[in-house]
């Protein structure tokens, strides 16, 4: 039997290897793929670079903007971090509004049916309109700079949030809260011990959807009277019709997307360890 | 003055929507010492789990009242235990949180809880599986926390609504034993809820069996025979025949839903 072992832990470096490595193949081949054919398509000039720069030209300008070495990115010459932190302390705040408002009303909503009947109407004449709607009165209100925009996230991650905590509250399994009060829970214990553990793969489902919404909202965030940030870039990049930059300001936006998503992941899977490794395909042994 | 009366209690289930009444229970009476282990028979339907809520004070009787130690049951409170027939362990807690649960609501130190849970965890066999989540054991082991878990609390009464119906033979005759020897060592007043003949004649020291729908008390049996219960020998099947006939005579009384009556 140890022999055995040993031998597989032998070659199982380079079996290891190779099947990470065709594992990385597969995710990576697709946007390779799109990659070269568009540099291909563009130098060929089949592809106009008026309509769509080629990629070696977006990646020489956003590390320009990062780096600020060559001065490609005119203004925004080693701007980017200034931009990300602008644009992620717009996303943050009006991000934490959003969950501390919609975990608490949701919690009420989903908990009293008296509350639900009181408020859910009204939120759902809200959801439907879209947050770009609200720039107009969000100006009016809160004036120029960060607030408005901040407004804005607010709003695009609230919704998500609260019918997702909505949701997980009116779903906790009704035997869990009687073997709550069967032990000596009174309502304020039920609703910290009981619905909202029990809630919360809910709740963290909706903050995950909602970080999302977040950050789509910056683009449209930034379109007014801000003078940085991701969007800004994105929309002064276009006035000055210099594409690369735009392409650059998109894919930025996507990473720090792509990143807080993962943190949210990470941190949902610290803090629901009953969760860990329960999938379908686990079910079926 | 007995432990717990129940006194004229009656349940009939409204459904609004569809204008329809159901009774589930129909003039029950009964009362119960203290220290008994009293077993609830009766087959599927017949409102003994129903009977059994209202006890414990998740719904209330429709007329009558139940009383324990004079005082009348009005809401779930932690002087009645109750283990239910699916474990209803709260998934996020490990196996000692989730036991010493009633101890966190009291406020007692983390350090107070772990030792108190120990006791139990070891009482049910379940030593060395303190940190394991609920979905990482099995059913049965997930029974005995749900047992751990009452008998911590320590309620003057442990209701328990099928716990065993759930799990293989071998381990519910293995439990069942247990659950003897638990009862014998701490004397608590236990009420169990069953469909099973075996099982009821196994645990109790009465049993009380109900009939089909409207479940009404149709007779109390007193169980007079030795521990440990050997299911092989005359008097226990003499008190098996007794029930089976009672169960024959019974057969088709099923009553069937009828329109709500406006009294």
């Amino acid at each position: 039997m140890k022999s055995f072992e040993k031998e597989k832990r032998k070659g199982g470096f380079y079996v290891n290897l190779a099947v990470r490595s065709k594992s990385l193949t597969i995710k990576v081949i697709v946007p390779v793929t799109v990659l070269v054919l568009w540099e291909l398509l563009s130098r060929m000039g089949v592809i106009s670079s008026a309509l769509l720069p080629a990629p070696t030209r977006v990646i020489e300008s956003l590390m320009d903007w990062i780096f600020g070495t060559t001065g490609v990115a005119e203004t925004n010459s080693g701007q980017w971090l200034n931009d990300a932190g602008s644009s992620a302390i717009r996303v943050i705040a009006g991000y934490s509004l959003a969950v501390v408002s919609a975990v608490i009303v949701g919690i009420i909503i989903g908990w009293w049916k008296f509350a639900e009947r009181l408020v859910e109407p009204t939120i759902q004449m809200l959801r439907p309109i879209p947050p770009v709607a609200w720039i107009p009165l969000a100006i009016i209100w809160f004036g120029i700079a960060d607030k408005p925009a901040i407004f804005l996230v607010f709003l695009a991650s609230f919704f998500p949030i609260l019918i997702n905590t909505i949701h997980g509250v009116k779903t906790v399994d009704k035997n869990l809260v009687r073997a709550g009060g069967m032990m000596g829970a009174n309502q304020w214990h039920t609703l910290r011990y009981v619905i909202l553990p029990a809630a919360l793969p809910n709740i963290l489902a909706g903050m995950r959807i909602g970080v999302g919404s977040a950050w789509m909202l910056t683009v449209t965030a930034e379109m007014v009277a801000v003078n940085s940030g991701l969007g800004y870039v994105l929309w002064d990049s276009y006035y000055f019709l210099r594409y690369d930059l735009v392409i650059a300001s998109m894919v930025s936006i996507g990473f720090l997307g792509f990143t807080t998503d993962l943190a949210l992941k990470k941190f949902m899977e610290a803090v629901l360890p009953w969760q860990r490794g329960a999938s379908i395909e686990s079910t079926q042994s | 003055m007995a432990f717990l009366e129940v006194k004229n209690v009656e349940k009939i289930f409204k459904d609004e929507k569809r204008g329809t009444e159901l009774q589930a229970l129909q003039n029950i009476n009964f009362s119960i010492k203290e220290n008994e282990f009293v077993c609830l028979l009766g087959g599927s339907g017949c409102g003994k789990s129903t009977l059994l809520n209202m006890i414990a004070g998740f719904e209330k009787p429709t007329s009558g009242e139940i009383l324990m130690d004079g005082k009348k049951i009005e809401k779930m409170g932690a002087d009645r235990g109750m283990v239910f027939q699916q474990p209803t362990l709260m998934p996020w807690l490990s196996v000692q949180k989730n036991i010493s649960f009633h101890l966190k609501l009291k406020g007692l130190s983390l350090r107070q809880q772990k030792i108190e849970a120990q006791k139990y965890i070891d009482m049910v066999g379940l030593t060395g599986f303190e940190k394991h989540y609920p979905h990482e054991l099995s059913g049965g082991m997930n029974q005995r926390v749900g047992i751990a878990r009452a008998l911590l609390q320590n309620p003057s009464l442990i209701l328990m609504d099928e716990p065993f119906a759930a799990l293989d033979p071998f381990t519910k005759a293995e439990m069942q034993e247990e659950l003897v020897r638990i009862w014998q060592e701490n004397k608590r007043t236990i009420i169990f809820v069953t469909h099973s003949i075996e099982e009821a004649l196994i645990l109790g020291t009465k049993i009380i069996v109900l009939s089909k729908r409207p479940g009404r008390v149709n007779k109390v049996i007193d169980l007079d025979m030795s521990r440990p219960r050997d299911t092989t020998s005359t008097v226990f099947n003499q008190y098996k025949r007794e029930i089976l006939d009672l169960i024959k005579e019974n057969k088709d009384q099923t009553e069937p839903k009828r329109q709500i009556q406006i009294i």
